[in-house]
């Protein structure tokens, strides 16, 4: 016993050493299987508390930029609603009407956001408390951003499609034809679309939206325009590089996009695998 | 004594702060930022107690991984770099590095970037070894390690230069 001790006692730096370094090892690994809830991420009180402030600093240089953006944005609502106007009668300040709506819209503000690494993540302002859930979808009015990952009570932290781990159901808007939508940890602007059939008629300026096959984002929301595309050996799928609608490196104001019969599909699926 | 362990404790916190909201957001060509943050690593007493320095350093990086969303990349750099640096003090000072006699600032020109240097890019290696986490990309390893490694030991002299005045 007195041997084991001191054993242990003359190698306690090597024995601390191993202990933490494989203790940052599997946080590491962890960090890198999808889609799982981590011990260490800025959707803290602290982390979460010092980014809202310097991005409150940093926001105001951004101001004008983010007001055009919204100019833009109430610009093209205003249209959209002025053509329905025509066809049926919209009335102003139905509440019944936000039972019935599939998606619903959350605003937050980005407080960090990482664009240089391999696996990049962006923290929002939002949180549990505000109805933030892992797995909602998030966007910004030119396109999507990346998907809710990790939530504390006032801070969220999303995983941006400039990801190695993100995976998002994408199609042609030209032909409907679905891909993955993946990154190669490049180009913060160009992202990469894989597994689109070789039949698929595309061109360069072809634009890609979400492909609505999954729960987190609704169908139709632009991503970006191609680029580049080549044919695999086989010459079975394109894979293709596509420029992306939103500035990643300059994200500003988002939307978080709330699947309100996300949970009853869910059920439902859960019950034709346990059969 | 004491003003070793107040000049550290405010390094650390200030290394930690000044990284992830100013030295994390730099990207020059895309994708090199300075690691400054191993400054601290650096600086830290030759003399002073391993464990506790396995310790700090392990939660200097666990510190930069909170705020940064990287798992425990910077942590596991972190702490390799502590574990190994007696070796690399050995090394670089050769036989007049004695734990009790040597200071960083009365070394000489050539061995002090040698061994911040040594430090410097197996820090980064191992940092970015586990963020990129395969050998498929190992040329942007390599790009990446290089380039953030002058970035970074650049800053360290600079930063010396800038705070040395004093010791002279």
């Amino acid at each position: 016993m007195q041997q084991i001790i001191n054993f242990l006692i003359r190698n306690k730096n090597n024995i601390l050493f191993l202990l933490l370094f494989a203790f940052s090892l599997f946080l590491t690994i962890q960090s890198h299987s999808f889609q799982k809830s981590k011990f260490v991420s800025s959707a803290n009180f602290i982390s979460g508390g010092i980014y809202g402030w310097s991005s409150g600093v940093k926001s105001y240089m951004h101001l004008d930029e983010y007001n055009q953006r919204l100019l833009d944005e109430n610009q093209l609502l205003r249209n959209r609603l002025a053509a329905f106007e025509d066809t049926i009668q919209v009335k102003e300040f139905v509440d019944s009407l936000f039972d019935n709506q599939l998606y619903r819209y959350k605003t937050a503000e980005v407080i960090n956001n990482n664009y240089s690494k391999i696996d990049n993540y962006i923290t929002l302002n939002r949180g549990a408390r505000e109805g933030i859930r892992p797995d909602m979808g998030v966007v910004t009015s030119k396109g999507i951003v990346g998907i809710v990952e990790n939530v504390s009570a006032n801070y969220s932290t999303v995983i941006s499609i400039l990801n190695s781990n993100s995976k998002i159901n994408a199609k042609l808007t030209k032909s409907d034809h679905f891909g993955t939508l993946v990154w190669d940890g490049e180009d913060p602007n160009i992202v990469q679309l894989i597994d689109v059939p070789g039949l698929a008629p595309i061109s360069k300026g072809d634009t890609i939206v979400t492909g609505g096959q999954s729960l987190i984002f609704p169908e139709g929301i632009p991503i970006g325009t191609i680029e580049e595309f080549t044919l695999d050996r086989t010459e079975s799928y394109f894979t293709i590089d596509i420029r992306l609608f939103n500035d990643m490196t300059n994200v500003g104001y988002v939307y978080i996009i709330e699947h309100t019969q996300k949970e009853e599909i869910m059920d439902l699926q859960e019950m034709n695998q346990d059969e | 004594m004491n003003s070793e362990i107040f000049s550290n404790t405010v390094r650390f916190f200030f290394l930690i702060l000044l990284q992830v909201l100013l030295l994390n957001n730099i990207n020059f060509l895309g994708y090199v930022n300075p690691y400054l943050y191993v400054l601290f690593l650096i600086l830290f007493p030759f003399n002073g107690n391993q464990t506790l320095f396995l310790l700090l350093s392990f939660f200097l990086g666990l510190g930069i991984d909170l705020f940064e969303d990287s798992g425990g990349i910077n942590a596991a750099a972190c702490l390799a770099v502590a574990y190994i640096r007696p070796a690399i003090l050995r090394f670089s000072f050769g036989v007049s590095y004695d734990y009790q006699t040597v200071k960083f600032s009365s070394t000489a020109y050539g061995s002090r970037f040698s061994y911040v240097a040594i430090l410097v890019f197996v820090h980064h290696f191992i940092l970015f070894l586990l963020e990129i986490f395969s050998f498929a990309h190992l040329l942007l390893l390599l790009k990446k390690t290089f380039f953030s490694g002058i970035f970074t030991i650049v800053l360290v002299f600079l930063t010396l230069a800038l705070f040395n005045r004093k010791s002279r």
